[in-house]
């Protein structure tokens, strides 16, 4: 596209988002209530988060780069570029949060066949069908490709017996995809990608509290569950081979890593200049680990930045994401250290009006998971070691 | 403006990353003139191949004979020149003292680029005043006489100083050291009157000077720009020099990181290769994670330096500050890891610790970068 189409382009979309974006919908996101994330059962907070989630879905905004048939708006990759930047500019929300959107619907572009796409990518931009992630079980984490939970395979159908957990907002989800043992003679060629309802007979949830004192994650149980292998023609219930689940699972945890990240400007804003604002005389010794900060911050926007137009041309090395994830998540970590730092004892405060009920400290308990979530930092630099450096080993 | 390279500047990296290597090595040049303990610390026949090369004048414009480059450019110069050590006046003249002269008088163009470009002579730059970078402050003088000026004070890290033929000076005509204003820069040649050096050489085997100006009498027509009005052009040479700077740093840290990682994949100790010891692979990751960063920003920056973005100025900080953290990291990292044999002449890894601390004290460390970063975002 020549520079002054992405030109007009620009001006119209923030001619589009001036009319459009509601002003509640340009705060800063202070914690995961403030975001939608859609359902059979979802609910709006307020008007304005219906209404921007509205509009969008209607222009294929919840999933600009996606194509028009599944959903999205068919952005070229430089005018995915010009609306971040504007949604950027005037700090809009994003419309719809999911799991759809982040894992399971690169995965179905990438690995689906055609009727999955129609269906399920469908589903997720319009934010009907909401996602959990089935990877987690409690003797495998890290070493993911151990897992033990199996399906039985019964000619049509599998019949799934097993224990998932952390499994993030099972309770709310509407379906699951699962990673689920088919083979138990193969170790990486013998579990299957599926895709299922947690309405399904024999799916149980309980939720798990965190040291942040939420709860958004659950131990999720399957007691001959059973799941079908197809849900009408061309529409699989399971994403790629049967067997080769691994290459699904390996392929959306890379995108995962990139979300978690905040590559895509989530991690990259200064905070030293409204701290200091907020919280008037900073100790000289804070005030420079402020500023260390905020150098580290704005190196890693331009990493950030890099990162993603070298994605887009096929430069990036395709272990990067784990090095993003790493980085991005270790400075993640110590923004709330020094959010809580500047605080002091206010930020202390666990349910006041003045914190808004405890956002500093909860947010600060909440970033501890990131890295550990979708991959802890150990295993990154594992993999950075192993694939980037190439140093030999295990 | 994507933030990777386009084609002319890939290829430009290729052809520099090559030439670098094979003529500008340690060996080479770097070990050469230091064992030899050459007076200019540099060579001058690797210099009449930059020349050939077309680096000397890559930042002088078209106009006046050069290649009318960017600090993109400039940028993948340094990086190989960080890479493989290579000393050079290219800093000095080609970034610093280009970059002054464009600000000069047709006149003042004349009589100094072609030689620049030729290679011929070398230049360089007189700002600091004392151990640590404070160019807001300037108390050398320059007093009007008759026609021209009357230049007296002392100017210190001023590189390579003894070997060129003519160095940038910024000096006070008028107002107090910490004005704004009232600072004029002079193109003062090498047999001005008056002028003397005090030739030292650095840790890294560099040379620098301290440079003491006792009544020397300029004319007029040695004013770069406006007179009192020199700040506008001090502060583009600085800019180009930090992000310049910026750009080497990032070179000698992906040079320690990569002899490092090298090392790891071969010495072997309790029967193992050393790089299969997870305590030395996460180290490793880690710095190559941070050196990625730190080149990011420095790319960043130098776009935003060609595309005149008022972000540059923060940015050229924002790079000087992590380059300098993450290539300090890079050579500490390096020597630990080569064990003992780190610590000898022999391994090149100590050079690059040598180079480091010399590149973090030029224009300004991470702590004085650190702390413009907070000035400028307000706090
Ligand atoms: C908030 C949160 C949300 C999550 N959401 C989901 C979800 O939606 N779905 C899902 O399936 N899972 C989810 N997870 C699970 C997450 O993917 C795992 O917690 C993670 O992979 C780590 O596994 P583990 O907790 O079993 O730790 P372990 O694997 O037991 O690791 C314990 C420690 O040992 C280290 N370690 C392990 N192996 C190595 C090694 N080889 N080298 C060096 N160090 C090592 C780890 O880095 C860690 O520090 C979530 C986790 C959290 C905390
Ligand atoms: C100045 C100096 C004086 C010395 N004086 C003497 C002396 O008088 N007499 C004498 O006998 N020796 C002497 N030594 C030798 C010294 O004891 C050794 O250099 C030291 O034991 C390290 O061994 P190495 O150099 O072979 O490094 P290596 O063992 O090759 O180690 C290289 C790197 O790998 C790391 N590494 C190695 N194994 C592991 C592992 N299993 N896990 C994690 N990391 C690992 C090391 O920590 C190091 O960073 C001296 C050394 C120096 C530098």
């Amino acid at each position: 596209m020549s520079d002054s189409a992405l030109e007009a382009f620009r001006t119209e979309t923030r001619a589009w988002l001036e009319a459009n974006c509601p002003p509640a919908m340009r705060e800063p996101v202070r914690d995961e209530d403030d975001v939608y994330w859609g359902g059979r059962n979802a609910t709006f907070k307020n008007d304005a988060q219906k209404a921007w989630f509205e509009v969008c879905r209607d222009k294929g905004y919840t999933v600009p780069a996606w194509p028009k048939d599944y959903g999205g708006a068919g952005l070229s990759p430089a005018q995915a570029k010009v609306l971040r930047e504007e949604m950027t500019r005037i700090g809009a929300r994003p419309p719809l949060s999911s799991f759809g959107i982040w894992m399971l619907g690169p995965a179905l572009l990438h690995f689906g066949t055609e009727g999955q796409k129609q269906r399920f990518l469908n589903e997720i931009a319009r934010g009907e069908i909401r996602w959990c992630q089935g990877y987690s079980e409690p003797g495998s984490g890290s070493d993911l490709v151990s897992l033990q939970t199996y399906g039985e395979d019964k000619g049509d159908h599998w019949v799934v017996n097993g224990q998932k957990v952390w499994t993030s907002y099972a309770d709310k989800a509407d379906w699951i995809f699962c990673l689920v043992r088919t083979d138990k003679d193969n170790k990486y060629q013998g579990i299957t990608f599926m895709l299922y309802d947690m309405a399904s007979e024999g799916v149980a949830t309980k939720p798990i509290l965190l040291i942040s004192g939420n709860s958004p994650f659950c131990e999720t149980f399957f007691d001959d569950v059973t799941v079908p292998k197809s849900y009408g023609e061309d529409v699989p219930a399971y994403v790629g081979e049967i067997n080769r689940g691994w290459d699904v699972a390996k392929y959306l945890l890379g995108h995962e890593r990139e979300m978690i990240s905040g590559a895509d400007g989530g991690n990259t804003g200064t905070i030293g200049a409204a701290l200091a604002r907020a919280n008037g005389d900073i100790d000289p010794v804070l005030r420079a680990e402020l500023a260390q900060f905020d150098v580290d911050a704005l190196a890693y926007g331009a990493m950030g930045e890099k990162f993603l137009d070298e994605i887009k041309v096929g430069k990036a090395h395709p272990a990067q994401p784990n090095m993003m994830k790493y980085a991005g998540t270790e400075l993640n970590k110590r923004r709330h250290e020094l959010v809580m730092a500047a605080g002091g004892s206010t930020a202390l405060e666990w349910d006041s009006e003045e914190t808004g009920g405890g956002k500093p400290s909860r947010n600060w308990l909440r970033t501890k998971a990131n890295s550990i979530e979708g991959g802890t930092s150990e295993v990154m630099l594992n993999v950075i070691s192993k694939r980037i450096l190439d140093l030999p080993g295990a | 403006m994507p933030l990777y390279y386009d084609d002319d500047q890939a290829m430009l990296a290729d052809s520099a990353s090559q030439f670098m290597a094979e003529e500008g090595s340690t060996k080479k040049q770097l070990r050469h003139w230091r064992d030899r303990e050459c007076k200019d610390g540099f060579g001058h026949a690797l210099w009449q191949q930059f020349a050939e090369m077309g680096f000397t004048g890559m930042l002088v414009d078209e106009d006046d004979g050069g290649l009318g480059m960017g600090q993109v450019e400039a940028n993948i110069v340094l990086e190989e020149i960080g890479r493989n050590l290579t000393p050079s006046p290219f800093m000095a003249s080609s970034v610093l003292a280009a970059t002054a002269l464009k600000h000069g008088s047709n006149d003042l163009k004349g009589r100094w680029l072609p030689h620049l470009i030729s290679g011929e002579k070398v230049y360089s730059v007189a700002i600091d005043e004392g151990a640590k970078h404070r160019p807001e402050r300037i108390a050398c003088k320059a007093e009007k006489s008759g026609n021209g000026f009357k230049l007296s004070g002392k100017k210190d890290f001023v590189v390579y100083g003894a070997s060129s033929e003519m160095i940038v000076v910024a000096a006070r005509t008028s107002g107090s050291d910490r004005d704004t204003d009232g600072v004029t820069l002079f193109a003062v040649p090498q047999d001005a009157a008056g002028m003397s050096h005090d030739s030292v050489r650095l840790v890294d085997s560099s040379m620098a000077s301290h440079v003491t100006f006792d009544g020397v009498e300029l004319d007029g027509d040695a004013v770069i720009g406006e007179v009192d009005g020199g700040r506008a052009v001090l502060d583009a040479m600085l800019v180009a020099g930090r992000v310049g700077s910026a750009a080497e740093g990032v070179g000698v840290a992906r040079g320690a990181m990569d002899m490092t990682v090298d090392y790891l994949k071969q010495r072997k100790q309790f029967g193992k290769v050393i790089g299969e010891f997870q305590a030395l692979q996460h180290r490793a990751a880690h710095l190559y994670s941070e050196v990625e960063i730190a080149r990011a920003v420095t790319v960043k920056a130098a776009q935003l330096v060609d595309g005149g973005s008022e972000k540059a100025d923060l940015m050229a900080s924002v790079a000087k500050a992590k380059v300098a953290k993450v290539a300090g990291l890079a050579v500490r990292e390096g020597v630990q890891m080569h064990g003992g044999i780190g610590m000898t002449d022999e391994y090149d890894i100590g050079l690059y610790m040598k180079r480091d601390r010399a590149l973090q004290e030029f224009l300004g460390d991470q702590y004085y970068h650190t702390g413009r970063v907070a000035e400028l975002s307000g706090y």
